[in-house]
């Protein structure tokens, strides 16, 4: 039998189903594992060991229920949403001690499904990075080679599920952030449509860009999550009304990619990727073939745009979510200040770290009288451009291919000194946000000279999940299966 | 376009944060590195482009104004840095 931790989800599920598996049984197993490999790439920031035992103990004296697709299955959480009576941090020393008294609706409809939560993971602080090396708590090492990052800004989840710690965890993506560290870390990482999934209980950083999404290391895995977690939500009125399909059952529909028409952006195959991803990604795009897909050119002219376009508008948005963080209803105050206005200067000094410091001002600036017009709005008409030619590269074909990432994971400190620079690692995710389409990234296989795993993406018409699994399904049983990752050393 | 320390230290000062002395020369060389680069933007004819703010398509959805709870006060009090049981307290401001 395979070892408990390394089941994924629809195996361990099935087995807590059939009573084969206790609940306890699998959430003891996941505690062990997250024990053995945390020395290694620290990934988790508060773990829930006891009460989630507790928890499991309870549903074994009930016995599974057939109505719960995730009873007794063990969660890891990204700390950007809100987890009730556990702590919520967003990496930030500003919410160290914030302990929320309500669940983010992704949250509570897992934990509906019968999940457990066994522990929040590691982000870059308020989910502003592409490494995971901006926490205010430490940073999270790649389960490949612990010299590298996991990816950002979900690098604590996606390096938590690649290393086996549970068989799948929630990640947030507002300009890769689910995407990047799927493809670093060599696990399945979806980024559904803009509104398939409620932002309730998700700590706003980018509004108009920020989804939630699993991470897993299967297709079936992953498609299981969203069918639990999609859907409207009354508290969140971006939330789409469009009726949910059957995620699962459109995976078996189709046998082969004849007549699915594959697009390759130009722009995204082009000069720039290092060597390891464009050989493992043509590899991919001939097995692709070889299940019967017609591969298209495409062309996404205002591709060299979308990064500028989207910090500013990133940025903008932040400047203004985090105006809430001032030390009067949760969060820091400085004690120290008898002055209101000097409580707020001091207490978001102290406790905002300088990523997210740099990129309250730049928002700011881009909307501040002067500079609104030739930043912010300009960005905003660019987006609408960005947009068009994605739609209208998907007229023309079913999805699209590129890879996730132009390079494989970077090593630990290697950016950390130049902003710009830690920018533009997102060129193939951050576009994707500015449409609100739905993408995913898929492990195409190992870099030959790295051994390093590299990540395929799809994107898809909105709300179009079910192609993109039944796509990515299909290919992943052609792509070559990864070894477990050679830096975790248990 | 270069953004000087005194900008920055005046922008910074409008969203609530104060800068160090010591930070204020990296950071301005810092945004001035990120806003050129943002000045790709100017190469796009973006004349009659209608911005687009948000990816949402369905139509705002409506409900009744009905009062309800969802939070009792200890609820919302919970993470408070200072109250009273009742209210939140902030440093005297008249």
């Amino acid at each position: 039998m395979t070892d408990i931790h390394a089941m994924g989800l629809t195996e361990m599920a099935a087995k807590l189903q059939n009573r084969d598996l206790s609940a306890e049984d699998a959430i003891s197993a996941c505690l062990r594992r997250m024990e053995a490999t945390e020395p290694d790439i620290a990934s988790l920031l508060h773990t829930e060991g006891e009460p989630a035992l507790e928890r499991a103990r309870e549903m074994d004296a009930r016995g599974p229920d057939p109505e719960q697709p995730l009873w007794g299955v063990p969660v890891v959480i990204k700390d950007v949403l809100a987890t009730r009576d556990v702590p919520t941090t967003c990496g930030s020393r500003m919410l160290e001690q914030f302990v929320p008294s309500y669940d983010a609706e992704a949250v509570k409809r897992l934990k509906e499904a019968g999940a457990i939560v066994v522990a929040k993971s590691n982000m870059d602080e308020f989910a502003m990075g592409s490494s995971t090396e901006n926490s205010a708590f430490g940073r999270t090492r790649n389960p490949w080679d612990p010299e590298r990052v996991p990816g950002g800004s979900s690098g604590g989840s996606a390096a938590s599920t690649a290393a086996g710690q549970t068989p799948f965890s929630l990640g947030t993506d507002t300009g890769g952030s689910i995407r990047q560290p799927a493809a670093f870390c060599g696990c399945v990482g979806l980024k559904p449509t803009y509104g398939r999934v409620s932002r309730f209980g998700l700590v706003a950083y980018g509004s108009s860009l920020d989804q939630a999404g699993p991470f897993a290391r299967s297709v079936e895995d992953t498609a299981r999550v969203l069918q639990v977690i999609a859907g409207k939500d009354e508290r969140d009125s971006t939330s789409s009304p469009e009726p949910v399909p059957d995620y699962v059952a459109a995976l078996s529909e189709r046998s082969d990619l004849r007549g699915i028409r594959l697009g390759l952006p130009e722009e995204y195959w082009g000069e720039g990727l290092e060597s390891d991803v464009d050989s493992v990604c043509r590899e991919a795009l001939s097995k692709a073939e070889e299940l019967g897909a017609e591969l298209v050119p495409v062309s996404l002219p205002h591709s060299r745009y979308a990064i500028a376009a989207y910090y500013i508008i990133v940025m903008a948005e932040a400047s203004s979510n985090l105006a809430r963080y001032d030390g009067v209803r949760y969060g820091y105050r400085d004690h120290g200040e008898q002055d209101l206005i000097r409580m707020y200067f001091s207490s978001r000094s102290k406790a905002l770290g300088r990523e997210v410091q740099r990129r309250i001002i730049l928002g700011t600036y881009v909307l501040s009288a002067g500079y609104y017009d030739a930043y912010y709005k300009k960005a905003a008409q660019v987006r609408r451009l960005v947009r068009e030619d994605h739609l209208r590269a998907l007229q023309s074909c079913d999805l699209l291919l590129a890879p996730a990432a132009p390079g494989v994971p970077f090593r630990l400190g290697e950016k950390v000194e130049d902003p710009l620079q830690m920018y533009l690692t997102d060129v193939f995710t951050n576009p994707l946000n500015l449409t609100g389409l739905p993408g995913m990234s898929l492990p195409a296989g190992l870099g030959p000279e790295t051994g390093l795993p590299i990540g395929l993406q799809l994107f898809a018409p909105a709300f179009g999940e079910e192609k993109l699994l039944q796509v990515a399904h299909l290919l992943e049983g052609v792509l070559p299966d990864l070894p477990s990752p050679a830096g975790i050393r248990r | 376009m270069t953004i000087s320390k005194e900008e920055v230290a005046r922008v910074a000062h409008l969203a609530r944060l104060e800068i160090e002395e010591s930070d204020l020369e990296r950071f301005a060389g810092q945004l001035t590195d990120i806003l050129q680069y943002m000045d790709i933007l100017n190469e796009v004819d973006t004349s009659g482009i209608d911005p687009l703010y948000s990816p949402v398509e369905h139509a705002t959805p409506y409900r009744e104004d009905e009062v309800r709870q969802d939070w009792s006060r200890e609820d919302v009090l919970r993470n408070a840095p200072r109250s009273d049981g009742e209210y939140f307290l902030v440093p005297k401001v008249v």
